[in-house]
């Protein structure tokens, strides 16, 4: 016996390491939790290995940063001179952003919408992968001490990377959205269709669940929906490249991600999503009518004129002046807008004290450039795009869809009484320059305004 | 390299007496964690690296220089399950084990009959040692996990020819660790 087992030492050991891992990979197969005596193991692991990938990750960054702040400054003066030019266009893109996401919050709490916002987020730096093809997973330098939990989403500027899926003291797993394992309810951002996006062994990803008859053409953007309670509605996950026929009737759409998760270095961890129904304390009040009044073709008001055939001074309730004043009083000279607050006056039969008032048109500052008359171009570029309203509101998750299906309910539900708050509404038409010969004086607008003619026509044909 | 007339343990081959090296306790920590840390770590800047088995290299070094297959299915052992315990949740605990063990035994039990000092045999085997590596953690996975994994020659075969020449250089620099 002592010869044999002398003899075969060598293989009886081998058999026996391996029978012990193929019954430890049996019980985590039969545990769909893959939880228990693993566990613990593996935080053994990461917390070992974290620390040196740490100590390397900083070394790195330190000496490159070093090196780019402080040796490497060729064109850094050039290159500010042009970041300041676009800092200047996109703060002036912002207020136009700010006026369209502003009308789709008055639209969602008119339908009693709940949107989702991320209140806090924690940035971590990515130091390390699985190592393997066959595991996508990565690995943050943020953990449970700076409270981070299983489930949450990872996030970047561009969209998303993933969610986590195991916290370690100082480290956390994540599991991208192109692993095999992961699954992202999302809605296609034109067609509003939804689906579950899946990711493959070989780190593509595509939406499934989309029954085959529905259209749908490459290029099209996928955003999350929500639906999975992990990742706020309407952040960014890629674009569609490819469609094809799948399996059960479904189509295999194939995305392409926004995020570049196979360089992904900095990413933001969603540790704080709050629901709440938007805020329009602010905003004033408004009526679906009123939308409905911005949305459709105006009747050009003809000026009233006076037995010798001059036109009256339109100081009148509701009239554009009146609506400016108190669209700068309320201290939002771009959310407020001109046509609700005159709208509802004249709806409701009240006169609008501030429309006594000479208008005021408040220069506006925009990050450092002064542009006057800035709210009547904010105006004018609402009335102008009604469409962007739909779309330009993924600054807020959660604000897309339902500022879309909102618009399209509110102009079905009222589209039997647009005549009257239109016609009816003297700031509807009003900021149109009269198509007769103005008398020179008479205007309001034309006295205070620095730049009526740039913001006016826009405002005249809100279709166009 | 200077092979030092260590007192000879293990088997014996028919003709000459082949030498086993020792390590360090040092480094026998130290150089899988450094392995399987580089591994884990440079794929987030090298996109290509995970084509690369730094742990495999380390368990085909210690196990043909100690010459020892229970010493050899051991330290394979122990750096497969460390390294997967770095993977995913899809990824079980013991996949890379098993075939770090059967890597382990089969690389001390060669070691024992050829002289795997020769920069041409440790090309050869770890081209051959990788290539039964994948085989072992293909078989493992869809043997036994049944999980959906494809197996392309062309790139097993690549792969192996990039480990085998990346381990020419890793195994001259574990060389001096030797004693």
């Amino acid at each position: 016996m002592d010869t044999i087992l002398g003899r075969f030492r060598n293989l009886i050991v081998l058999a026996a390491i391996l029978f012990a891992q193929i019954v430890g990979l049996a019980v985590q197969v039969k545990s769909p939790s893959g939880q228990g005596d693993t566990r613990l193991i593996r935080v053994w692991a990461v917390t070992a290995i974290t620390p040196l990938e740490k100590a390397v990750i900083g070394t790195q960054n330190f000496v490159r940063y070093a090196w780019t702040n402080y040796v490497y400054l060729r064109g850094v003066r050039r290159e500010n001179r042009e970041l300041r030019a676009e800092l200047d266009r996109m703060k002036l893109d912002q207020v136009r952003l700010q006026e369209d996401a502003n009308m789709a919050r008055r639209i969602q709490s008119l339908l009693a919408f709940k949107e989702q916002y991320i209140d806090s987020t924690v940035a971590a730096q990515v130091i390390g992968t699985s190592g393997t093809d066959q595991s996508r997973a990565l690995y943050i330098d943020k953990g449970s001490r700076d409270g981070l939990r299983p489930d949450m989403a990872v996030i970047t500027p561009s969209g998303i990377v993933g969610k986590i899926e195991q916290v370690f003291p100082g480290s956390a797993q994540v599991l991208p959205i192109n692993d095999q394992l992961s699954g992202v309810g999302v809605s296609l951002k034109d067609t509003r269709l939804q689906g579950i996006l899946r990711g493959a062994v070989n780190g593509t990803m595509t939406v499934q669940y989309v029954m085959a008859d529905e259209r749908v053409v490459p290029g099209e953007e996928v955003v999350t929906s929500g639906g999975d309670r992990i990742f706020p509605k309407g952040l960014p996950v890629g674009k569609v490249t490819e469609v094809v026929p799948g399996k059960d009737l479904f189509l295999n759409i194939r995305v392409e991600p926004a995020a570049r998760l196979d360089r992904v270095e900095e990413v933001l961890v969603v540790t704080k999503v709050s629901e709440k129904p938007p805020d329009v304390q602010d905003l004033g009040p408004i009526r679906a009518s009123d939308i409905l009044a911005q949305r459709l073709p105006t009747v050009p008001n003809q000026q009233p004129v006076d037995a010798n055939g001059k036109p009256v001074n339109p100081a009148s309730p509701g009239s554009a002046p009146a609506a400016n004043t108190s669209a700068t009083a309320n201290g939002q000279p771009a959310a407020t807008g001109a046509k609700p607050s005159t709208g509802a006056a004249a709806g409701s039969g009240q006169s609008a004290t501030p429309g006594t008032k000479p208008p005021v048109r408040t220069p506006t500052t925009a990050g450092g450039l002064t542009t006057p008359g800035a709210t009547g171009a904010s105006n004018a570029t609402v009335v102008k795009k009604p469409s962007t309203t739909a779309t330009s509101p993924t600054t807020q998750p959660g604000a897309t869809g339902a500022a879309s299906s909102a618009a399209t309910t509110t102009t079905t539900k009222h589209s039997a009484t647009p005549t009257e708050d239109v016609s009816g509404t003297p700031a509807a038409a009003a900021p149109k320059p009269a198509p007769r010969k103005p008398p020179e004086g008479s205007a309001p607008d034309t006295g205070t305004n620095p730049q009526p003619q740039a913001s006016q026509p826009e405002a005249d044909n809100p279709r166009r | 390299m200077t092979a030092n007339p260590m007192p000879f343990r293990g088997s014996l081959t028919s003709r000459e007496q082949v030498a086993v090296y020792e390590f360090s306790w040092p480094v026998v920590i130290f150089v899988p964690m450094a392995a399987i840390a580089i591994q884990a770590f440079l794929p987030v800047r090298v996109r290509f690296f995970p084509i690369l088995d730094l742990p495999m290299m380390v368990v085909i070094f210690f196990a043909t220089a100690r010459r020892n297959p229970i010493t050899g299915c051991l330290t394979g052992a122990v750096i497969g399950l460390l390294q997967d315990s770095l993977a995913g949740m899809g990824h079980p605990i013991g996949m890379f084990g098993i075939a770090d063990t059967i890597i382990g035994f089969a690389a001390s039990s060669l070691g024992v009959k050829i002289d795997v000092d020769n920069h041409g045999t440790r090309f050869l085997i770890t081209y051959l040692f990788f290539i039964a590596h994948q085989g072992i953690f293909f078989g493992v996975a869809h043997g036994l996990l049944r999980q959906s994994l494809q197996w392309s020659w062309s790139q097993v075969a690549i792969s192996a020819l990039a480990n085998a020449v990346v381990g020419m250089f890793v195994y001259s620099f574990l060389d001096r660790f030797k004693k």
